[in-house]
């Protein structure tokens, strides 16, 4: 972590190698493309969903810098990302499932058509 | 705190961004897995202009960072040059997403036809702002690192430009590949 501010201090110049991490985000990239033209489920799951994870922590690790970054920097992204998922995790049961304990959901979104058009 | 003002803004500036695309993705996430029939809608869009986009996001992120590099070793006009690069990757995005756009609108796919479009356009329009955004700064701060000045700003925008960059690689997936 000081190493960070020191770099910054005295205009230091950081040693990784960009241009390796981008063609492996791009290699990955292709993965995610492919993968999913299978058409099997888990195959999709894994190659666009898990190597979408992949990918961004590789920008946020070396292209944002969170490897050399203050550690709490690290903890307020991860605290957001909490807050996120504590959402999901409380509204979910509404949006997914359809009745419970006492309650029942009586409307329903309609799906949507094959077309364009205004449903 | 031991970090500069500047940096620590945009960290703070990320960290509300990830509550609100994190909300819409999340709320994304949670329709689409209740509503099969959303597949349908997703094979409209086109996975191959998707992937394009990637590309040319990745690739604004990689010129973004070497200009970072660049400021540090007190190089500005080589990091304005960077910053540039950056820009045009920007513009890029927003051309092909135009193109999409058009597209889609004219074959009757718009923001009200229904929810999975709503998203659709709602998480793309809201990013591609970002992009709009991302882009002017730049433009202001490689204005500045031309001449040598106030070279930190160019991490603090390649930070804000890496963000935009990550929501995009979750945005693709989830908008052009689930189908």
């Amino acid at each position: 972590m000081a190493e960070h501010a020191t770099a910054h201090a005295h205009g230091e110049t950081h040693h990784t190698n960009y241009v390796k991490i981008w063609a492996i985000l791009l290699v990955l990239l292709v993965v995610s493309v492919v993968g999913p033209e299978f058409g099997i489920r888990t195959v999709t799951l894994i190659t666009a969903f898990g190597v979408a994870i992949v990918k961004a922590w590789m920008v946020a690790h070396y292209f944002m810098h969170l490897n050399i970054e203050k550690k709490w920097v690290v903890y307020i992204m991860v605290i957001m990302l909490a807050f996120m998922l504590a959402m999901v995790g409380g509204i979910s049961p509404d949006v997914l499932k359809h009745d419970g304990h006492n309650w029942e959901k009586l409307w329903e979104e309609p799906a949507p058509g094959a077309g364009g058009g205004a449903h | 705190m031991g970090l500069p003002t500047g940096r620590l803004a945009v960290w703070w500036v990320v960290a509300s961004e990830i509550v609100i695309f994190g909300g819409i993705l999340g709320s994304y996430v949670m329709f689409r897995l209740s509503h099969d029939s959303w597949a349908e809608q997703a094979a409209v869009t086109n996975t191959l202009a998707g992937a394009f986009n990637t590309f040319v996001l990745l690739t604004s992120s990689l010129t973004a960072v070497l200009a970072h590099q660049a400021a540090e070793r007190g190089d500005g006009p080589r990091a304005a040059r960077l910053l540039h690069f950056t820009v045009l990757g920007g513009l890029t995005f927003l051309i092909v997403k135009a193109f999409e756009w058009t597209y889609e609108i004219s074959h009757g796919y718009t923001i009200g036809s229904n929810l999975f479009w709503s998203f659709y356009y709602v998480a793309a329009g809201l990013h591609g702002l970002h992009v709009i955004v991302g882009m002017i700064i730049m433009l202001f701060v490689a204005r500045t690192a031309k001449r040598n000045e106030e070279l930190h700003r160019v991490e603090n925008i390649g930070i804000y430009w890496h963000f935009v960059d990550l929501v995009w690689i979750f945005l693709f997936p989830l908008l052009y590949i689930a189908k």
